[in-house]
């Protein structure tokens, strides 16, 4: 299937947001998650399944004023 | 000594971490400024780069508390979804939250805004929202939960100072117990040290330090200056007059015409 991660097009057969952490080598890195435009906790992403065309947000901190 | 959302804070310099030539840099400012609060944001993480990490380690080293900010948010629910991230991420429940209404004058929205207020406060979030000098605005953000505000002094970025020194005056008088911090268009220290002579409780500021020729001992100069300021306001001035009085006493002036 083919997401959109931070608004780049990728093609994944991964079922779980954990999953694509993990195949984005992000799994234990300092990151918030977003699916859709909705805030998914850490404690949900084994049970967010992703679907087709879903967008996936992953951020990290940053510097800002 | 200043508390916000029962938290007291030794320093009433507030400082952004963004736009420092290097994070040595950085680090060396937030030390010189004295600041217990900087700002962070939350940008997307690419798997190569990462470059997220290696900031927040640098920003965790320092000690500091950290106030994450929802800039670039154009909505409520942009903006609540951020916050929502930050708060995971960072582990506070501090956010400052900012909606911008136009990308050219970096305004705030204050529809998006005080919608957003109230969606965050009933959340539990502590907020500090960025806000114009609007009277009525700040009023609907307390009504929403919001237990600091902070007013602009200028547009962020551009320096100008307090470019309306009135209306600050009159926000300040409003509302004489809400902790209030002067949030962007800071460009000197002597716009700082204005400020804090108002009544102001600290200042926050990110660009006059950072893009600097100096950012380390400009950060010690906002340093004095918001001391100064500060220490000012706490000393009652004295009022300003329209015409001349000597400060020297007349009395036995010697007569040597």
């Amino acid at each position: 299937m083919q997401i959109l991660v931070n608004n780049e097009p990728r093609e994944t057969q991964v079922h779980t947001l954990t999953d694509l952490l993990r195949e984005l080598g992000l799994e234990a890195a300092v990151v918030a998650t977003a699916v859709n435009g909705s805030f998914v906790p850490v404690g949900r992403r084994p049970t967010v399944e992703l679907q087709e065309a879903d967008r996936v947000e992953v951020l990290a901190p940053m510097q800002g004023g | 000594m200043l508390e916000v959302y029962g938290t007291r804070i030794g320093s009433r310099l507030f400082l952004g971490t963004a736009q420092y030539p290097s994070p040595a840099i950085l680090a060396r400012a937030v030390e010189a400024a004295g600041a217990e609060v900087v700002t962070v944001s939350l940008r997307r993480e690419s798997g190569a780069e990462r470059a997220g990490q290696g900031f927040w380690s640098i920003i965790r080293e320092l000690g500091v508390r950290v106030l994450p900010n929802t800039a670039g948010c154009y909505s409520a629910r942009e903006a609540v979804t951020t916050a929502e991230m930050a708060r995971e991420l960072f582990g506070t429940p501090w956010i400052k939250l900012e909606v911008i209404g136009n990308h050219d004058t970096l305004q705030p929205d204050p529809f998006e805004l005080v919608e957003a207020a109230r969606i965050l406060c009933a959340e539990g979030f502590e907020v500090f929202p960025y806000i114009t000098e609007d009277l009525i605005v700040a009023e609907r953000l307390l009504d929403a939960g919001c237990r600091v505000l902070m007013p602009w002094g200028a547009p962020i970025g551009s320096g100008r100072g307090l470019a309306n020194p009135y209306a600050l005056r009159t926000l300040r008088a409003r509302f004489p117990e809400v902790p209030m911090v002067v949030d962007a268009g800071i460009g000197l220290p002597s716009h700082a040290t204005q400020a804090m002579e108002l009544g102001y409780d600290a200042v926050l500021l990110n660009t006059a330090v950072a893009k600097a020729g100096d950012p380390v001992r400009m950060a010690e100069a906002f340093r004095r200056a918001v001391e100064a300021g500060r220490l000012g306001f706490e000393s009652d001035p004295m009022d300003a007059r329209d015409m001349a009085a000597p400060s020297t006493p007349v009395l036995g002036t010697a007569f040597l015409a």
